[in-house]
């Protein structure tokens, strides 16, 4: 069967997300990150951060939210029961602080059929309040037997 | 400041999540896919028992990296990984990795997470600043 590639270059509207102290502090102790940056607002500013600052990979808390309804597309029509997820990229530009609002698009960038599986790849760009590139992400997951 | 030069083992890092991990990262992350947090439907979809997030273990191999650059959040700019096996929880995790490249105040990091013989993420590269 043929892999569906209509949705290629498509794109979703932007979702936003307001970064706050508490929910950077939830899921720096889930990872066990214990460095103060990412609890104590004094410890941040003395760092040189704006406020308390989030873990490189809470970027998935706030660039999510964007890609749900890319991968929930009829047109990309990923069979979610055979789907795992394959591969993930971060690139990271200014940093998120508490306080922070962060504004997420996604777009398919590739969907192609390789060995009897079909790769569906994603990317979200997030960017701060003041136009900022934060971090670009990379979603490829795999869907067996397309 | 950090020191790294090519062919460097990193400290990296040993975690054992609970039972409960995954409903902590499900929490924090909002990522409630059933397979993570539901022993009854992770079966009926073939899985041998509930799995770790990826996201939560490549959070992991950004911890590792980040510790390697001396700790500052701000010191890992990128982190590309492959997932290749499932996680479990109530299992050692251990992540290692070791320096590529290093040079002008940045490094390059081979990082894998497994658990036992089950490389759970490889092919993970880490760029840092130092």
């Amino acid at each position: 069967m043929a892999i569906k590639t209509e949705a290629i270059d498509k794109e979703w509207p932007a979702t936003t997300y307001e970064v706050g102290r508490e929910k950077i502090g939830e899921y720096a102790r889930v990872i066990g990150l214990e460095n103060p940056v990412h609890f104590d607002r004094e410890a941040a500013r003395a760092a040189g951060y704006r406020d308390v600052v989030a873990p490189p990979m809470f970027c998935v808390v706030y660039s999510a939210p964007a890609l749900g309804p890319a991968m929930f597309d009829p047109e990309v029509g990923m069979n979610f029961a055979a789907m795992v997820h394959g591969g993930q990229e971060f690139v990271w530009s200014e940093p998120a602080c508490s306080g922070d609002e962060i504004t997420t698009t996604a777009k398919c960038l590739e969907i192609y059929e390789k060995d009897g599986k079909g790769f569906y790849v994603f990317e979200t760009v997030s960017t701060n309040q003041d136009g900022a590139e934060v971090v670009r992400g990379t979603w490829t997951n795999i869907v067996r037997g397309v | 400041m950090t020191e790294l030069n090519a062919g460097d083992q990193i400290a990296g890092l040993s975690v054992t999540p609970d039972k409960y991990t995954p409903h902590r990262y499900a929490g924090a992350s909002g990522d409630f896919n059933p397979i993570h947090i539901d022993p009854e439907f992770a079966k009926a979809v073939g899985l041998p028992n509930t799995i770790l997030h990826g996201l939560y273990m490549m959070g992991l191999v950004a911890r590792a990296a980040t510790d390697a650059a001396g700790g500052d959040p701000g010191s890992l700019k990128r982190l590309s990984v492959q997932f290749r096996g499932m996680g479990a929880p109530e299992a050692e995790i251990v992540v290692s990795g070791e320096v590529k490249a290093a040079g002008d105040g940045k490094a390059t990091i081979d990082v894998v997470a497994a658990q036992g013989e089950n490389q759970t993420i490889r092919n993970a590269e880490a760029e840092v600043v130092l």
